[in-house]
C-alpha cells in the first residue's frame, strides 16, 4: 500500500515528462544536433512509458482498486467542481502503456525517418519542430487517457486533435510530392474540421450529462446513468448517440471518416503514431470508458456496433482500389477501427481493447515499414538522379528542380521487387500483414477472432459484415505485398532502392515481435484471459469466451483464400509498368468505385460542402453585401442620413429655419435702425421737443393715474 | 400774506415761457436766456415751497433756499461752457443758427 502511494505520486509525470522534453527541445533545439533532439524526445516519451508501467504495477498490487492523484484545482463554478485528477485504473494504464510504448518506439524510428525526410524535402531546421509536436502529442494523449472526468478527457481530446492538425500539415507549404501547394495544409484543415463536428457531439453529450447528473466526473455520471430505471431512457440514448458522433469524428467512422485518408499527408511516423496506433483509438477508449452508460442503452449500443461494422466493410472495399501504400493502410486503419468500435458497441469491451492494443502494434509496424519503403524508394530515386547528374554535370539548382520532378515514392505502381533490395523491411512487412490479416498465431488472429466470436453470439448481422471485411482485409494486404515486394521493379528508383538504417529497423523489430506475441495478452483458453481479468477491475464482470473453432476456422480459411486470390491476381503474373490493375476489367464500375473511394468525398462536396459554399457565397454576396451593405447600410441608413442632413436638416431646418431666422433678425434690426436713426436728426430743438413731450407724457401719466 | 399758489403759478408761467423759448427760438443766446428763465422758475418754486414748509412747521430749514444757490452755481457754470462753445462754433461756421448745427445725427 505504501509503495503504491509512492508510485501514484509519479502520475503527473505522465504529462510532465513529455512536456519537459518538449520544453528542452523548444529552448535548445536550435543548438542541438538531430541525434540529441531525437534522444531527448525519445527519453521523454520513454520516461512516460516507465511511469505508465509503474502505475500499472501499482494497480495490480492494489488488486485493481481505482486510484486518483489530485494535481491541481481546476474549475469550481457553482455546482461544477472539477479538479485536475489523474485516474489510475486498469483501463487507463492499459491505454497509457500502449500510447507511451508504441509512442517511444515511433519516436526512435522518427529520428532516422525525419533525418531523411527533411533532407529529401530540402528543408533544414524542421527536425526539432517535429519532435516538439510529437512530445506535445504524447502529453495530450496522456491527459486524455488519465483524466478523471469527461471534461479532462475532452482537454486531451482537443489536445491530440491539435497535434494531429499540426503534424498532418507538418509540410504545410507543399503537397505530398514536395511541390509548392497548400494540399497538406488543406488535409490538416479537413481533419480539424471533421473532428469539430465530432467534438460538437462530444460537447453536447457532456452538457447533457452535467445538466442531468450534475457532474462530469466519471463515477458520478455512471451513478446517475445507472439510477435511471428505464432501459433505453431517452436521456442515455441521447448522451450515447452524441458521444457516438464524437467517436465517429475522432476514430474515423462513417460518416466522418473522410479526414483520415487525407491525413496521410503528414510524415509517416505521424501516420503510425497518431492516425493508426493511438489518437484514433481515443474513440474506442471513450466508449469503453463510458461502458456503464452504454450498457443502459442497448439501442445506442446496436447503432454503435452497426456503425463500426459498416465502416469496417466499407473502408476495406476502398482499400482494395488504392495505389498509394499509405492510403491502403489508412483505409485499413479505418476498417480496423470499425472492428474495434463494433466490438465496444456490442459490449465486448475487452475484445475491443484487445484489438486496440494488437492493432497499435501491427498497424504501427505496417505504417513504419511503409515509411521505410517510401524512403527506400526515395534513396533509389536519389541514387539514380545523382548518377544521371554526374553525367550531365548539372548545376546544383538544376539538381533541385530535377528532384521536384514528379516521382511518387508512395505509389505502389512505382514499386515492385523490393524483396531483394529491402529484405529487413520485407520480412517486417510480412509479419505486420499476417497479423493484420488475422493468420494464426499472430496477434491479429486472437483479437479479431474474439470480436468475431462476440458478434457471432450476440449480433449475427455484425458478424457477417465483419467477416466479409476480414476477407477483404487479407485481400488488400496480399495485393499490397505482391505489388510492393514481389515481381520486377517497375521503376528505376525501385530497382535502386536501399534498406533503411538500424535506427529505423530496430524499433520495427520490437513492434514485429509484439505483433507476433501480442495475442498472448488474452489467449482464449481456460486459465488465460489475462487482459480480460485485468480490465475486469474497471469494467466489471467480463464474459471470457473460449476459442470457437468454427469462427476461427472460417476467418482463417477466408483470410488464406483471400491471400491466395490476391496471389492469383497480383503474385502469379506481377504487374508490369504502366499496366492497369488486373481487377479493373472484371469488376468494371465496382473497381472504379473502390479506386475513387466510392465518390464519398465528391458526394460530400456535392451534398454538403458545395451547397454550403454556395449558401455562404449567397449569404455573403446577396444577404450581407447586397442586402445589408448596399441596401440597408448604403440605401437605408446612409440614404436616410443624407436625406435627413441635406434636405430635412440642411435645406429646411438650417437654411429655412435657423439661417432664415438669423437673417431675418439682421434684416429686422437693420430696418428698425434705418427708421430709428431718422429720429436722431441733429436738430437740437427737436430733441428738446421730444424731451418736453416726454415730460408731458410722464406728468400726464402721473396726474391721470 | 401772499399764498404759495401764486408763486407756483408764476413759476409755471415762467417755466412755460422758457420752454417755449427753447423750442421756438433759433438763436442760441436767446435759448440760453430761455433756459435761465426755466431755471429761475424752478428756483422760484424752491423758494416758495421752502417758505411754505417753514410756515407749516414753524421753524426755518432753508433747504429750498440752499438748493437755489446750487442751481444758480450750476447755471453759471453751464452758461460759461455754453457761451465758450458758441464762440468756438461761431469761429468755425461764422454763424450761430441753431438749425445749422446738425452734424451730430444718425
Amino acid at each position: 500500500m505504501h509503495l503504491s502511494k509512492t508510485i501514484i505520486s509519479l502520475a503527473p509525470w505522465l504529462v510532465f515528462a513529455p512536456l519537459t522534453g518538449l520544453l528542452i527541445n523548444l529552448i535548445f533545439g536550435r543548438r542541438f544536433s538531430e541525434k540529441t533532439i531525437g534522444a531527448v524526445a525519445s527519453l521523454a516519451s520513454g520516461a512516460a512509458f516507465v511511469v505508465s508501467a509503474l502505475l500499472a504495477y501499482a494497480v495490480s498490487i492494489n488488486h485493481g482498486e481505482v486510484m486518483r492523484w489530485r494535481l491541481a484545482e481546476w474549475i469550481h463554478v457553482g455546482t461544477l467542481n472539477l479538479d485536475w485528477i489523474f485516474r489510475i485504473d486498469s483501463l487507463s494504464t492499459t491505454m497509457m502503456l500502449v500510447v507511451s510504448g508504441v509512442g517511444t518506439l515511433i519516436h526512435i524510428y522518427a529520428i532516422g525517418y525525419m533525418h531523411e525526410d527533411v533532407r529529401f524535402k530540402h528543408q533544414e531546421g524542421r527536425f526539432a519542430r517535429f519532435f516538439i509536436f510529437l512530445n506535445l502529442f504524447i502529453a495530450a494523449m496522456m491527459i486524455l487517457v488519465s483524466g478523471d472526468s469527461y471534461l479532462m478527457l475532452f482537454v486531451g481530446w482537443e489536445g491530440v486533435g491539435l497535434c494531429s492538425f499540426l503534424l498532418i500539415g507538418f509540410w504545410f507549404e507543399m503537397d505530398t510530392l514536395g511541390r509548392p501547394s497548400w494540399a497538406n495544409s488543406d488535409a490538416g484543415n479537413k481533419a480539424f474540421i471533421a473532428n469539430r463536428i465530432g467534438d460538437f457531439g462530444f460537447l453536447i453529450a457532456a452538457f447533457l450529462m452535467f445538466w442531468n447528473f450534475g457532474s462530469l466526473q466519471f463515477d458520478q455520471v455512471f451513478l446517475g446513468a445507472s439510477s435511471l430505471s428505464a432501459i433505453n431512457s431517452p436521456l442515455t440514448v441521447a448522451i450515447t448517440l452524441f458521444l457516438l458522433l464524437g467517436v465517429a469524428g475522432k476514430s474515423a467512422q462513417i460518416p466522418l471518416y473522410v479526414w483520415l485518408p487525407d491525413a496521410m499527408a503528414g510524415p509517416t511516423p505521424v501516420s503510425a503514431l497518431i492516425h493508426a496506433a493511438t489518437m484514433v483509438t481515443a474513440g474506442v477508449y471513450l466508449v469503453a470508458r463510458s461502458a456503464p452508460i452504454y450498457t443502459t442503452a442497448p439501442a445506442a449500443q446496436y447503432l454503435v456496433a452497426m456503425t463500426g461494422a459498416i465502416t469496417a466493410l466499407f473502408a476495406a472495399t476502398i482499400a482494395i482500389g488504392q495505389y498509394d501504400i499509405k492510403k491502403v493502410l489508412a483505409y485499413s486503419t479505418i476498417s480496423q477501427l470499425g472492428f474495434m468500435v463494433a466490438a465496444v458497441g456490442m459490449g465486448a469491451y475487452v475484445a475491443g481493447m484487445f484489438h486496440l492494443i494488437t492493432h497499435a502494434f501491427f498497424k504501427a509496424l505496417l505504417f513504419l515499414s511503409a515509411g521505410s519503403v517510401i524512403l527506400g524508394l526515395e534513396r533509389g530515386h536519389h541514387h539514380k538522379k545523382e548518377s544521371d547528374d554526374s553525367r550531365r554535370r548539372r548545376s546544383r539548382d538544376a539538381e533541385r528542380s530535377h528532384s521536384l520532378e514528379l516521382f511518387d515514392p508512395g505509389d505502389m505502381r512505382n514499386m515492385g521487387g523490393l524483396r531483394k533490395s529491402m529484405p529487413v523491411t520485407f520480412w517486417l512487412y510480412i509479419v505486420g500483414t499476417l497479423a493484420l490479416a488475422g493468420i494464426f498465431p499472430f496477434a491479429g488472429f486472437w483479437s479479431k477472432d474474439e470480436i468475431l466470436l462476440d458478434a457471432r453470439l450476440h449480433f449475427p448481422a455484425v458478424y457477417w459484415l465483419l467477416t466479409i471485411a476480414a476477407f477483404f482485409t487479407a485481400f488488400y494486404m496480399g495485393r499490397q505485398i505482391w505489388m510492393v515486394f514481389f515481381g520486377e521493379s517497375r521503376t528505376e528508383a525501385a530497382a535502386h532502392a536501399e534498406e533503411s538504417p538500424r535506427v529505423m529497423t530496430v524499433p520495427l523489430m520490437v513492434l514485429a515481435a509484439l505483433s507476433v506475441l501480442g495475442g498472448g495478452l488474452n489467449l482464449p483458453f481456460k486459465g488465460f484471459h489475462q487482459l480480460g481479468h485485468w480490465l475486469e477491475y474497471t469494467l466489471g464482470k467480463v464474459e471470457s469466451l473460449p476459442l470457437d473453432l468454427t469462427v476461427a476456422g472460417v476467418s482463417t480459411l477466408l483470410a488464406l483464400t483471400a491471400i491466395f486470390v490476391s496471389w492469383l491476381l497480383y503474385g502469379r503474373t506481377p504487374l508490369q509498368a504502366g499496366q492497369p490493375d488486373p481487377l479493373k476489367k472484371p469488376l468494371g464500375f465496382l473497381f472504379a468505385g473502390m479506386e475513387n473511394k466510392w465518390f464519398v468525398d465528391e458526394g460530400y462536396f456535392a451534398v454538403i460542402i458545395n451547397p454550403f459554399k454556395k449558401l455562404s457565397q449567397f449569404l455573403a454576396d446577396v444577404i450581407d453585401w447586397r442586402f445589408w451593405h448596399d441596401f440597408v447600410h448604403d440605401t437605408l441608413i446612409v440614404g436616410t442620413y443624407n436625406w435627413l442632413s441635406t434636405i430635412a436638416l440642411d435645406r429646411y431646418a438650417d437654411q429655412k429655419g435657423i439661417d432664415a431666422f438669423a437673417n431675418w433678425l439682421g434684416t429686422a434690426t437693420h430696418w428698425i435702425s434705418e427708421n430709428v436713426r431718422k429720429i436722431q436728426n441733429g436738430f437740437v430743438r427737436s430733441y428738446a421737443l421730444a424731451v418736453m413731450l416726454g415730460v408731458v407724457v410722464i406728468l400726464g401719466y402721473l396726474i391721470l393715474k | 400774506m401772499i399764498s404759495t399758489d401764486y408763486y407756483i403759478i408764476l413759476s409755471a408761467i415762467l417755466f412755460t415761457i422758457g420752454a417755449l423759448g427753447v423750442l421756438i427760438r433759433r438763436n442760441p443766446l436767446v435759448i440760453f436766456m430761455s433756459i435761465e428763465l426755466m431755471l429761475n422758475a424752478a428756483n422760484l418754486a424752491f423758494v416758495a415751497f421752502g417758505r411754505s414748509w417753514e410756515i407749516a412747521k414753524g421753524e426755518a430749514f432753508f433747504n429750498g433756499q440752499i438748493f437755489v444757490f446750487f442751481v444758480i452755481a450750476v447755471a453759471a457754470a453751464e452758461v460759461a461752457v455754453g457761451l465758450a462753445l458758441i464762440v468756438e462754433i461761431f469761429k468755425t461756421k461764422k454763424n450761430i443758427n441753431i438749425d445749422e448745427m446738425n452734424s451730430l445725427k444718425g
